[in-house]
């Protein structure tokens, strides 16, 4: 039900066409498609319902980015409607909780959020926190165009919550294949910020497993669409006078993107499940759907593309939106080495890396 | 997919166990390969019947336990036993291929006669479909049969029939109607390997080790009786058999066995000083393999839920086969690599490890690769039906053309 509503508003409200066009500007985020999507109450899915949400499951946000990245819809979601909530429902304070969520659920507030230090840094990227303010650089901040706030974690892994007009905060866009995502990069220099609650850094590893989930289910349709459109075109392209899908040489490539995408759809929804009702089975199981929709859909991608020929490689067809998708789904919150990295040290095989 | 266990289900999880707990002295040994399996063997699948632990929601009339279908339960089970290390329910072509198509489509007396001691072990069954000119174009089979005095008689050469010196019985596919199109002259009969005119030879592989056999037949009388489905109906039949096939090759639960045999190893395998798993590239395969598997099992989960509730299995189910052959053989393959030298220790060697069963695997998981549906077969399939690609366009056969041409030469020859 939840699929179907999803998939008939961006239907409506999302053509290609109008992914292209938010592609070539400097914020790709679509007002356009943000609003049909704050119509069908997505940004308000994980705030709890005391705080005017609907109190659902990630299995729930895990259908709706799905369908988003079927559509390759250029809408906040991944951090705005699905981490911050998560964030400030687990370890905001009563206080925090009362600011934002309604806020967030009403659509009047978006908070972006940047947690990929405590995957890996890069560039010697790091936050620091002392006195109640942060010091250092967070990069790949999530949907960090038109946020009002920005929820960070430093080197210890404990939150931090930085309004966007803060002073001494500087804000800088970095530009990645991916047109229908906005990332960026945050810098602080004893700049205010409120802490979240002190857990030992538990709620941020949630919301690596919830991030990665997400961005699992986001590869799961991405993947989807470019299987279908492999399929479609196979079906209509004729060369030696045949349907190119005729030829077995197509047609196993398409079989082995079937073959091996299938059984993501299974995992990425038993991660889900696991996050809300399994605990001991969430880390593990995040970790493998994300490392493993990272490796069977970077197959997808290229496969689909080949299967398209030369018009694959072209702008034309637009395939390449959710080929660019998928490889920033790959590397997002640790690419599939570090995850199993991650995965060995959490099943005791090896000692933490 | 609803995976949420209550209340009702620890209990049933604590009983599994406390019967794990209280009969596991009575196992036989896990991971043995007979064919046949032993008098300890039998007794245990008795005893596992009895307590709804295999055969389970099979009728009580034909001698299962009788339960309704319950995902959670069987997944319960099956966890339950894998943990313990103590094997679950048998599982051979009878059990997995003949019970479901005798359920699906045998006659009541046929069920009432022959379920009942498969399940139990008592008769063990082979498969004779494959023929050294029918292997991939199986519908090409040329093993027929005529009737005569309410028997049909049978002359042909079946081949890949895995456990036929074993077996009691057979169930087969054989050519009835030599006229039809040749998916509507096949049946499907079953009858007693003692039957005269069966002759059973070995088939070794790649191996060493005869796994399989060719079988002959030559005026084999077999009761006109013995035949499941109608005559010239037997591809039906067949399919319905192939489905379970791909599902048997397909059992996740196998798959976690080998990957948990094979972590084990890595833990206890030594490089040096440093134990296999300590080296990060093969620990990141395994890890791969591991989510493999995973996928694996959650897809299997989602097949049960589907046919639970009637639905059916779908692409989730077209894959299985060709997925879990594949996975199995990188499980071995990586097995090997992490033991290096030592992993290709066989034939008994001196500092051979677990009798040499990696590289048997190995080898044998390409032999699955290619049998049950090649893996390009397999392929064909899920872009046929499950893609609803386009099939192959049928050419006009050059041999046949190059007759016509012929016939016509010679004829004209003839004339002049």
């Amino acid at each position: 039900m939840l699929r179907d509503a999803v998939a008939r508003c961006l239907a409506d409200t999302c053509p290609l066409d109008h992914v292209r066009e938010c592609a070539e500007l400097d914020n790709p985020l679509s007002d356009k498609v943000l609003g049909a999507v704050q119509d069908l109450g997505i940004p308000g899915m994980l705030v709890p319902e005391e705080h005017g949400g609907l109190g659902m499951t990630l299995l729930d946000a895990a259908i709706v980015a799905e369908q988003l990245a079927y559509m390759v819809a250029p809408v906040p979601f991944l951090a705005s409607h699905v981490l911050a909530p998560i964030a400030l429902s687990e370890a905001g304070s009563e206080e925090q909780k009362a600011q934002w969520l309604p806020k967030i659920a009403n659509g009047e507030a978006r908070i972006a959020v940047a947690i990929s230090e405590t995957v890996e840094a890069r560039d010697g990227a790091g936050v620091s926190s002392a006195d109640g303010k942060l010091s250092g650089t967070a990069l790949f901040c999530l949907d960090f165009e038109g946020a009002d706030a920005y929820i960070v974690a430093d080197a210890g892994g404990r939150l931090h919550l930085v309004t966007a007009d803060a002073l001494k905060l500087e804000t800088i866009r970095l530009t990645t294949i991916d047109r229908t995502r906005s990332v960026g990069e945050l810098r602080f220099e004893q700049t205010e910020a409120e802490p979240l609650i002190d857990d030992n850094g538990a709620t941020t590893a949630r919301l690596r497993d919830a991030g990665r989930v997400i961005l699992a289910a986001d590869s799961l349709g991405a993947g989807q669409a470019m299987i279908e459109k492999a399929v479609d075109y196979s079906g209509q392209r004729e060369q030696f006078g045949r349907l190119i899908g005729s030829f077995q040489a197509v047609k196993h490539m398409c079989a082995e993107m079937a073959a091996r995408h299938e059984p993501c759809r299974s995992l990425v929804w038993y991660a889900a499940h696991a996050f809300d009702s399994i605990p001991e089975d969430a880390s593990i199981f995040a970790c493998h759907a994300k490392s493993h929709t990272g490796e069977v859909h970077r197959f997808v991608a290229r496969t689909s593309t080949e299967v398209h020929g030369g018009m694959g490689f072209t702008d034309l067809m637009g395939l390449h939106y959710w080929f660019k998708r998928i490889g920033f789904d790959r590397q997002a919150l640790g690419g599939p080495e570090t995850v199993r990295a991650e995965l060995a040290a959490l099943q005791g095989w090896i000692k933490a890396p | 997919m609803d995976l949420d266990y209550g209340p009702e289900y620890d209990t049933f999880r604590q009983q599994v166990r406390d019967f794990i707990e209280a009969h596991s002295h009575l196992a036989p040994p896990c991971a043995t390969r007979a064919a046949r399996p032993s008098p300890e063997a039998v007794k245990w699948q008795k005893l596992l019947i009895e307590n709804g632990y295999t055969a389970r929601t099979i009728p009580a009339e034909y001698g299962g336990y009788g339960a309704e279908p319950d995902i959670l339960k069987s997944r319960i089970i099956s966890e339950e036993f894998s943990r313990a290390g103590v094997p679950g329910g048998l599982t051979n072509q009878g059990i997995s291929m003949l019970v479901p198509t005798l359920l699906e489509l045998g006659t009541e007396e046929q069920k009432q006669r022959w379920i009942e001691p498969t399940l139990k072990g008592e008769i063990v069954w082979c498969q004779g479909y494959s023929e050294p000119g029918a292997g991939s174009d199986l519908a090409s089979l040329k093993t027929r049969a005529r009737v005569e005095d309410g028997n049909f008689v049978i002359n042909g050469q079946k081949i890949w029939t895995s456990t036929a010196k074993q077996a009691d019985m057979i169930f087969c596919l054989v050519r009835t109607e030599p006229d039809a199109p040749k998916h509507r002259g096949i049946s499907y009969l079953i009858f007693s390997m003692d039957t005269p005119g069966i002759e059973v030879r070995p088939l070794k592989t790649m191996t060493g080790h005869a796994e399989f056999n060719e079988t002959f037949f030559t005026n084999v009388r077999v009761p006109v009786d013995q035949i499941v489905g109608a005559r010239g109906q037997g591809w039906l039949v067949a399919n319905a058999t192939l489905g379970h096939e791909r599902g048997m090759l397909g059992d996740p639960g196998a798959l976690e066995n080998r990957l948990q045999a094979l972590i084990a190893l890595m833990q206890e395998e030594r490089i040096g000083q440093a134990r296999a798993i300590d080296n990060p590239v093969l620990r990141d395969r395994l890890l791969a393999l591991q989510a493999e598997v995973s996928a694996m099992k959650c897809n299997g989960m989602r097949i049960l839920s589907n046919s639970l509730k009637g639905e059916s299995g779908g692409m989730a189910k077209l894959i299985v086969k060709l997925q879990s052959c594949e996975i199995a053989h990188q499980i071995s393959a990586l097995a090997i690599d992490a033991m290096g030298e030592i992993g290709t220790l066989y034939h008994g060697s001196p500092r051979e490890r677990e009798g040499g069963a990696w590289q048997w695997n190995y080898m044998f998981q390409l032999g699955l690769i290619i049998g049950g549906g090649t893996a390009q077969i397999q392929k064909n399939i899920i872009a046929e039906r499950g893609l609803e690609m386009p099939r192959e366009p049928k050419l006009a056969k050059v041999s046949d053309a190059a007759k016509a041409t012929a016939d016509i030469e010679r004829h004209k020859q003839g004339s002049a």
